[in-house]
């Protein structure tokens, strides 16, 4: 048996060493593990919005432990005390590691002072889901909203995170957009910062 | 010119769960496509019991004066066939592509119920695009 013997055996999981580890999974596996996610919570509610809230509770879990493990992998236990610093390290650094590449864009919202938005063609999470059209406004990437809250609350800059459907003119599926609204107090801490 | 006619999958139960016209030539109404369907359905499985040969799979090739069907069909009992003009070449292949568009863009959809009729955006977008291709491909040779 090949393999066997080779893995030092640790007697409590926590001694493990918090290294790398291996970093690919496979992309029909985790689409059948969501799909699965989606039609539980489906059989548990009675609307679209309760689905939408119960995805994103799913996904703040998955962000509470992803900005650990990366704070201490990646960042050499340094945390982020800056607006724009969360802002770039959830867009490229968190979204490398559970995306394999960084999103496709980070704005500034025109209208308000306290919306970013994160900018994805099409979510890693959608690539296989067609919302049918009784559905609305309905987006799955709502578990990618309760990531990136996730990784913001951990990280000490709460805000409310939804995920939209913008439509593009010459493309036929529209792109997705995770819309951060950022609380007062964060904006205020910002200013104070300087 | 070669050309597909028209495509059909059918579940394990015999019923109709997509169906695509390509041109004039293959369309027929919904009932008929209906009755076509379950009528392969029933044809396959009696093939299976006459065929000489033991472990015998099915029809894959049934070939007439003005067509040509082709049939493909996974281990799980879902089958998928094209209508096509006689003599058109690589419809296997693309039998097999259009099974893998299935495993991709259905069977991974958390909204389709399986066995239900297909009505996902993603998996019309993506059979579209590969028959279009496929053409192309077929009128250069």
């Amino acid at each position: 048996m090949i393999g066997v013997g080779k893995m030092k055996q640790y007697g409590n999981v926590l001694d493990k060493p918090l290294n790398k580890g291996k970093t690919e999974v496979s992309l029909s596996a985790f689409a059948f593990l969501f799909s699965e996610l989606v039609q539980y919570n489906q059989t548990q509610v009675d609307n679209i919005g309760e689905l939408e809230r119960r995805l994103e509770d799913a996904g703040y879990a998955v962000g509470a432990r992803v900005l650990e493990l990366l704070c201490h992998r990646d960042k050499g236990n340094r945390r982020e005390t800056r607006l724009l610093g969360i802002l770039s390290f959830v867009h490229s650094t968190v979204w490398k590691v559970l995306f394999g590449k960084v999103a496709d864009s980070l704005e500034k919202g025109t209208e308000h002072e306290d919306e970013y938005m994160i900018s994805e063609k099409e979510l890693l999470v959608n690539k296989f889901i067609s919302i049918p059209k009784d559905m609305g406004t309905f987006n799955c990437g709502a578990f990618v909203a309760g990531i990136v809250r996730g990784v913001l609350d951990g990280a000490g800059f709460p805000a409310v995170v939804t995920a939209h459907f913008v439509p593009m003119e010459g493309q036929q599926r529209p792109r997705t957009t995770i819309l951060i609204k950022f609380a007062e107090e964060v904006l205020r801490r910002e200013a104070r910062l300087g | 010119m070669a050309a597909i006619y028209s495509l059909y999958i059918i579940n394990k139960s015999g019923g109709l769960i997509y169906y695509k016209d390509y041109g004039s030539a293959g369309r027929m109404d919904t009932n008929d496509t209906l009755r076509v369907a379950s009528l392969w359905h029933s044809m396959h499985a009696i093939s299976q019991q006459l065929s000489p040969m033991s472990g015998c799979s099915g029809i894959e090739l049934l070939q007439a004066d003005t067509f040509d069907l082709h049939c493909f069909q996974s281990l799980t009992g879902t089958k998928f066939f094209a209508v096509c003009e006689p003599g058109t070449q690589q419809i296997e292949s693309l039998l097999k592509y259009i099974y893998e568009l299935y495993t991709d863009y259905v069977l991974k959809n958390p909204f389709y119920e399986i066995e239900m009729p297909i009505r996902c955006e993603l998996f019309d977008i993506n059979l579209t695009q590969s028959v279009q291709k496929d053409r192309v491909a077929l009128l250069g040779q």
